[in-house]
């Protein structure tokens, strides 16, 4: 590796502009006759609309336009779709409601939009926003998803009877059933996985531009997968076609699933510019943001697992409700299905598992992927159920573990998922090591002489990310392909241009990515651009999430710079009158190994355009392109471990130590991965400890509209983490790299409260854990 | 936020003119409650009169153990004032737990004592030390300043001029914060004189606000020590409880924060 | 409408905004100095934090016109000749930011806290002193960092000028 190449600590390319306030978010951006919009949104959380009169609002000072969700219709803007199909059991489709971009019959949750204000300025829309008068006729509400099931219940869409959207299984439910019944011991658990909000700190916002000479759109918003944004606004919402649609994502502040989606908001901007004849651009508020951004997470469910006379499981039976909220958002379908039920083998070699998963619509915020998407909740669901089951077999956590754990790869779980490698004894003893497990005991007693109750608690936990190839997601119901684009482009002065259809919202791409170009060329970084994040200059793309950019995003890059070196030592063998299987690229020179002679990089691309003195056919230019469709997912996997202090007087709990140890396989640049993982730890932990989305259940109004009552993890919820790496490579990718973007917070819940409950001596204890809460489980339990 | 009209004066005397002239007027003093309910569109003052700029509404003075603070003094001032310090450390304390570095810059004592916030840290510091509420008009004893949810016994257009207390022989605050916005959960002010006279003030836990427990204080004067309060109890049943903690874990915290507030004293 | 001038960055500058136009919009959008965010509505988010007359202040809960004649510095005022403030330069040494929405208001609450607390500032504190800002990528943990690591720079850089 060169100081710059692949595994070097390198400081981020883009921190400059972020950190001297030069960042272009999509509220940064202006253009001239631009007009604000500001959305008029439903308070009932269920209710018919009888009318819509905004006569008074059209004669404010300021107001361009008012328009609604029948102008919307009468204009052919389309559903917004769920991309996922999932089948029920019975072969059946799910049963997909309908999401008006802007409600004009029936609103089903607090925030649903009905209108829109185009205004001078936003203060100005605000004003009149209040002053179209919405005639509504309030409908019962619903908002639990268990209660949404039952005969009986508010009905939010026809195409649903009971709020059920489907009822999927995986699995083998006769042969589970039987090895529960032949077990020696049998750990029944109620598992509870709590609302989020994702709470990226850019709230979400979008700029339609309308060019009627053109009749082209140009949109800006905050997303993670602009070429994504563009398909599905040209495909299904008909926006416009996509050769006159340009979607552009400049710098995102953060997206943690939210930003994957397309929401009403840019649809409406972009179909209000060509209606209005200005742009118009939106920025959502925090209260907005907490009422309309997906929510993530969201589970009830009941567990069985089974274990013979030597402490080996046999069997795992899992039962899930899972709220999806008023409207199946993008890719909902297929969090609490494939992304869930297929890791709920863990790092465990279980002969059967059954899992059954109901979801359900309830009067709430559309529910979708959140960082971890599933995987979470179903490494939760697993270590609670382990570390219970090691509590009642009376055996040490660490020890369950290891007569379970799964030792030859590659491995076939019964549940769709082919583990290619791992080693999780080895994170296991890791994190064991660096959180000094044995010295716990005396720990624990010098805390008591405290009047403090200290906990440890552990998770090994396994994720899949970079979800591929696309021929299998396909057959699973995907309505899209995984894979990923890259084209790199060598300039005539040798400097070097990456587009890829990956974007960064923070993720440090722009460091990354130009790392592999270094290491492979021997180019400083300073050389290379990074393109992403607009429809114009990069083809096509599926932009990130579920910690695939590494995996599928990086790996078509280094597939185009194959291509690139390949033509690259044809030239300068040709230049050099050598055979092109004996150049060689080091520190930006072409060489002829076992000689002195060389060419420098910007020669050699240089003669590629001057194409004075190219071999003989060979096309001029240096340009190539690879799309890249993976052969399988990756397996992140690791083991964390959490140790801390209950206050028995006020149930406040203080995080000791918190400890990482991961194996993401091959590492590009450490410092990053690091980052990622600390931020992962810190959402892990606020789910665990702090956060939670809480609707009136009478009314459906939300409860936690603001930081004043969403808790947000500050810098004094958290510990500094201590965090390690191992690295068993992906066979899968050209670079052997894995993901590591959501690991921390898919790992982390489960270890905090493992930790709590063995300091408070009460296993009955619900995320998140909040002082009143583990106040009263500590005096349960006494 | 709605429209609103923004006014500067320079003295007490122009600030109570300005008000006096506006339909629905408000004093503006550092703002981090008040614009953030306009922003919500909670509130809708006509008119703002800004106290900012106002030199006699501002500084600390400490004679003897005689405390003036003036309304309009930030709580990063009231924080780091060695005047104060040396006689009340308590009331500097609970200064530097107020909101955020931010929000100390510009928030000030008058505005949240006006504001009567029933989470806010200075009403209990108020009521425990027996304090003064100086205005343009009157004094009025903490003990009858603050009479309900955002309600305080404040005329229209009277404005904070300065607190007054005499520093007591030992005082400090504890509190719980909420998870979420940081506010008191519950939060304890004691103070004991040196006759032996205690008082005992909470906040963040009152149904109707801050309030004096005088079971508590009656068993501090007593016994000054953490052990004296570990019989009492705290009726629960004019406690609040809303999404973050029921009355009767506030009825819990009350206790604790006692215990850790004399011990810390 | 308000005709306000005010210091920014050292330079006098003059605008015409309604009475109710926040700090951080006057900012934004009469100044065109985008680099202050709005990240919530009840001050807490801290991705608005500016310096107003020395102080570190929220500029999402201030009237432009409250600001009138005061000096205000934001992120863009804080390098200085193409030189990165330490404290800047702190952050990219330790990656203290990711999506970087929060580093503008994170850079100058660090800036204040440092100037307040010197190079005495410990991992408690700085923890503490963050209590307005929210960073949701970072888990804090390098930013805590680079803070410490930028006050033991700027006391160091203090006792060898002194």
């Amino acid at each position: 590796m060169g100081v710059e190449g692949i595994g070097a600590r390198v400081a981020r390319k883009e921190d400059k502009r972020f950190l001297t306030g030069k960042g272009r978010y999509t509220d940064d951006m202006s253009v001239p006759g631009m007009k604000y919009a500001v959305f008029v949104r439903s308070p009932h959380a269920h209710a018919k609309i009888k009318s819509i009169d905004a006569t008074a609002a059209k004669a404010m000072p300021g107001v361009i336009d008012v328009l609604d969700g029948k102008q919307l219709t009468a204009d052919g803007i389309g559903n917004l779709i769920c991309g996922w199909m999932i089948h029920s059991k019975d072969g059946s489709p799910m049963r997909m409601g309908a999401w008006r971009p802007l409600a004009d019959e029936t609103v089903r949750y607090v925030g649903d939009a009905v209108a829109v204000v185009v205004a001078d300025s936003v203060n100005e829309a605000r004003d009149a926003a209040e002053a179209v008068i919405v005639d509504y006729d309030p409908l019962p509400v619903v908002t639990d998803p268990v209660k949404a099931l039952a005969d009986g219940q508010p009905q939010l869409h026809p195409e649903a009877p009971n709020n059920m959207i489907f009822d999927w299984e995986l699995g083998d439910a006769a042969a589970t059933d039987a090895a529960i019944a032949a077990a020696a011991h049998v750990t029944e658990v109620k598992i509870l996985n709590n609302r989020l909000s994702p709470n990226a700190m850019e709230p979400r916002a979008a700029l339609g531009i309308y060019d009627s000479g053109d009749d082209h759109y140009t949109c800006y918003t905050t997303s993670q997968n602009p070429h994504l944004a563009r398909l599905v606004m040209s495909a299904f919402y008909n926006v416009a076609p996509e050769n006159k649609l340009r979607v552009i994502a400049p710098d995102v502040g953060g997206g943690f699933g939210s930003k994957i989606y397309i929401y009403p908001e840019e649809i409406v901007c972009l179909w209000a510019s060509k209606r209005t004849g200005v742009p118009v651009k939106w920025t959502c508020d925090r209260t907005e943001a907490f009422l309309t951004d997906a929510h993530g997470r969201d589970h009830v469910s009941t567990v069985k697992m089974a274990f013979d006379s030597a402490n080996k499981i046999t069997a795992l039976k899992v039962d899930t409700i899972a709220n999806l909220g008023a409207y199946m958002s993008l890719f909902s379908s297929c969090v609490p299905t494939y992304l869930y039920a297929t890791l709920l083998s863990g790092q465990y070699d279980i002969p059967a598992i059954h899992a059954n998963v109901r979801t359900v619509y309830t009067n709430t915020a559309p529910v979708d992927a959140y960082r971890g998407a599933g995987r979470p909740e179903a490494t939760y669901l697993l270590e609670r159920t382990m570390e219970t089951a090691a509590r009642e077999l009376g055996l040490s956590p660490a020890e369950l573990r290891r007569i379970n754990f799964i030792r030859s790869f590659p491995h076939q779980t019964p549940v769709i998922m082919n583990y290619d490698a791992g080693d999780y004894e080895a994170s296991l003893n890791a994190a064991m090591a660096a959180a000094d497990w044995d010295g716990f005991a005396a720990r624990k007693e010098e805390a008591e002489r405290r009047g403090m109750k200290r906990g440890i608690g552990m998770s090994c936990y396994i994720e899949a990310c970079g979800l591929a190839p696309s021929s299998a997601v396909g057959s699973l119901g995907a309505g899209v392909g995984l894979w990923e684009s890259a084209e790199v482009r060598v300039n005539a002065v040798g400097t070097i241009e990456v587009m890829t259809g990956s974007h960064s919202h923070g993720q440090g791409h722009e460091t990354t990515f130009a790392q592999l170009v270094a290491d492979r060329f021997g180019v400083p970084i300073d050389s290379v651009n990074i393109v992403h994040g607009d429809t114009d200059k990069v083809q096509m793309g599926m932009g990130t999430y579920g910690s695939r950019s590494g995996a599928v995003g990086m790996s078509a890059v280094a597939k185009a710079l194959d291509k690139v070196e390949a033509k690259a030592k044809k030239i300068a063998a040709h230049l050099m009158e050598a055979d092109e299987s004996d150049i060689v690229i080091e520190n930006g020179e072409l060489k002829v190994a076992g000689t002195d002679k060389s060419v420098p990089w910007f020669q050699m691309a240089l003669a590629a355009y001057t194409a004075h003195n190219l071999p003989a056919g060979m096309e001029p230019g240096l340009k190539e392109g690879a799309f890249y469709d993976p052969s399988n997912f990756t397996f992140p996997a690791g083991c964390y471990i959490c140790e801390v202090e209950v206050d028995p007087d006020t149930g406040q709990t203080e995080i000791i130590q918190f400890v990482a140890a991961d194996d993401f396989g091959n590492i590009i640049n450490p410092m990053i991965v690091e980052g990622q993982v600390h931020g992962g730890l810190a959402q892990g932990i606020g789910q665990a400890l702090l956060e939670g989305v809480h609707y009136d259940p009478e009314n459906g109004q939300l409860l936690t509209a603001s930081y004043m009552d969403y808790a947000m993890p500050r810098a004094d919820d958290l510990p500094s983490f201590k965090v390690s790496t191992s690295n068993t490579p992906c066979p899968n990718n050209p670079l052997g790299v894995k993901g590591c973007g959501e690991a921390g917070a898919i790992g982390s819940p489960p270890a905090l409260i493992n930790a709590i409950t063995d300091a408070i001596g009460n296993n009955a204890l619900t995320m998140p854990a909040t002082p009143e809460k583990v106040w009263a489980a500590a005096h349960a339990a006494n | 936020m709605y429209q609103t009209n923004y006014h500067r004066p320079s003295s007490v005397q122009e600030a109570v003119k300005l008000i006096g002239g506006a339909a629905e007027g408000k004093y503006l003093a550092g703002g981090m409650t008040l614009i953030a309910t306009m922003k919500q569109r909670l509130a809708a003052p006509s008119d703002l009169v800004d106290l900012r700029h106002i030199a006699e509404l501002k500084g600390i003075t400490v004679n003897g153990r005689s405390v003036r603070i003036g309304a309009a003094t930030t709580h990063h001032d009231v924080a780091s004032s060695a005047e104060l310090e040396a006689v009340c450390p308590a009331i500097c304390a609970l200064a530097s737990h107020i909101g955020d570095p931010h929000v100390r810059h510009m928030g000030t004592i008058g505005g949240s004592i006006a504001n009567n916030d029933p989470a806010a840290d200075y009403p209990a510091a108020m009521l425990a030390l027996d304090a003064t509420i100086v205005t343009n008009s009157r004094q009025i004893a903490a003990a009858d300043f603050f009479t309900g949810l955002f309600e305080t016994a404040l005329d229209d257009g009277e404005i904070i001029t300065a607190i007054t207390f005499d520093a007591p022989a030992k005082a400090a605050y504890q509190k719980f914060p909420n998870p979420a916005s940081r506010y008191a959960m519950a939060g304890v002010f004691v103070a004991r004189r040196d006759n032996g006279e205690v008082r005992v003030a909470v906040t963040g836990a009152g149904s109707n606000g801050v309030f004096r427990h005088q079971g508590m204080e009656a068993a501090l004067a007593g016994n000054w020590s953490p052990d004296a309060v570990g019989n009492i109890s705290v009726d629960a049943s004019d406690l609040l409880t809303d999404l973050h903690a029921s009355a009767a874990y506030r009825a819990k915290l009350i206790k604790v924060m006692t215990k850790r507030a004399v011990a810390a004293a | 409408m308000a005709k306000i001038t005010m210091t920014v960055n050292g330079r006098q500058v003059s605008g015409t905004c309604d009475d109710r136009t926040l700090l951080v919009h006057f900012i934004r959008e009469n100044l065109g100095l985008t680099g202050t965010h709005v990240g919530c509505e009840t001050s807490q988010c801290g991705a608005c934090v500016i310096h107003m007359d020395g102080l570190s202040v929220k500029s999402c809960s201030i009237l432009a016109v409250q600001a009138a004649g005061s000096s205000i510095t934001t992120i863009e005022g804080l390098a200085k000749d193409g030189e990165l403030h330490p404290v800047q330069a702190a952050f990219k040494a330790h990656h203290g930011l990711q999506c970087g929405f929060c580093t503008p208001g994170m850079v100058m609450t660090a800036v204040d806290m440092i100037a307040r607390h010197g190079s005495n500032l410990d991992e408690a504190t700085v923890r503490a002193e963050l209590e307005g800002n929210i960073c949701r990528c970072t888990g804090y943990h390098n930013i805590v960092k680079a803070i410490l690591a930028a006050a033991g720079e700027m006391g160091g850089v203090r006792q060898a000028a002194e």
